[in-house]
């Protein structure tokens, strides 16, 4: 796990990798549509931001069929709420640390 | 390196993705107006055209010979509200779910119907038990009662405005429910005033 000294997680840098976790911290499971649809991005580049999730363990994957179409659910993981709740301390803690 | 604007952006849009994927906004404040408007044109029609008002749960008069045709004439106007009422809200919602850029069938809007469908399927099967049964006084009183009871298990997953919308039904629903000549006036001021006054609030809440 990465962090910079300001204690942000390098993992949430990006405005994607933050939008997933910020939905997946609200809710228990989301498909890959219903995330693709809320943060406007393309196939390709929201599952290489998942890959990447993935990769941290930070997020868990499920796979399942609705008929014959496959279904992958998408959830946060306890490192990944950890990680998260860490980094929104972090963001409040430096707005109020300048401010 | 960011700068601290970047840091407050980067809350805001955690808030707001939040927000957004676990609570249908989409609804709008003139979906309730109108339904209100409608509600007390029905209420008008069933009390001055076909002259429905029970003031029992048995109601002999409206029981008796001409029973088919006061029940038959009430029951299709609530049915014509109720339709008018959905289309107006699946309208209104539409436009406010292209504004914001999103679709208007996505996670939170079914969550939102599976949330409700519970207590109104039941609501609504009851109540044709209670036509069949002849219970007629019972049926403005329970309408009112199911219908709030599916937006208080709805409101969690939209705006918070709407859990007190559905405890105000279910209030005036009991209320009626133990006052069965006050049923007509009590669905009227449920479906009618409550909705347009709730209506008027989100309008100018969230949509002015």
């Amino acid at each position: 796990m990465k962090i910079s000294i300001n204690g942000l997680h390098k993992a949430f840098e990006s405005r994607i990798r933050l939008g997933i976790m910020s939905a997946l911290a609200v809710n228990e499971m989301f498909d890959f549509n219903s995330l693709k649809e809320f943060l406007d991005v393309t196939d390709g580049n929201l599952a290489s931001h998942l890959k990447a999730l993935e990769k941290e363990e930070f997020i868990g994957v499920k796979k399942s069929f609705v008929g014959r179409k496959p279904n992958t659910q998408y959830y946060m993981s306890k490192e990944g709420k950890k990680a998260f709740d860490e980094h929104l301390k972090a963001l409040e803690k430096l707005i109020k640390g300048v401010g | 390196m960011k700068e601290e604007k970047d840091y407050i952006r980067d809350i805001a849009d955690i808030r707001s993705m939040m927000e957004r994927s676990s609570k249908f906004l989409s609804l709008s404040g003139w979906a309730g107006i109108l339904a209100g408007i409608y509600a007390l044109a029905g209420a008008y029609i069933a009390y001055a055209v076909f002259d429905f008002n029970p003031n029992e749960i048995v109601d002999s008069s409206i029981n008796s010979g001409s029973l088919s045709s006061v029940l038959i004439n009430v029951i299709s106007l609530g049915v014509v509200i109720l339709i008018l009422a959905l289309g107006t809200a699946i309208f209104f919602s539409y436009n406010k779910a292209n504004q914001r850029g999103e679709k208007l069938w996505n996670a939170t809007a079914k969550r939102l119907l599976m949330n409700m469908a519970v207590p109104f399927v039941t609501g609504g099967i009851l109540i044709l038990i209670l036509i069949f049964k002849e219970l007629i006084g019972l049926i403005a009183p329970f309408t009112l009662i199911f219908y709030g009871l599916a937006l208080y298990s709805a409101s969690k997953f939209t705006f918070e405005e709407v859990r007190m919308l559905g405890l105000t039904q279910i209030a005036l629903g009991l209320i009626s429910t133990y006052y069965i000549e006050y049923g007509l006036i009590c669905w009227a001021l449920g479906f009618g005033v409550v909705h347009i006054i709730y209506g008027i609030y989100i309008y100018y809440k969230l949509e002015k």
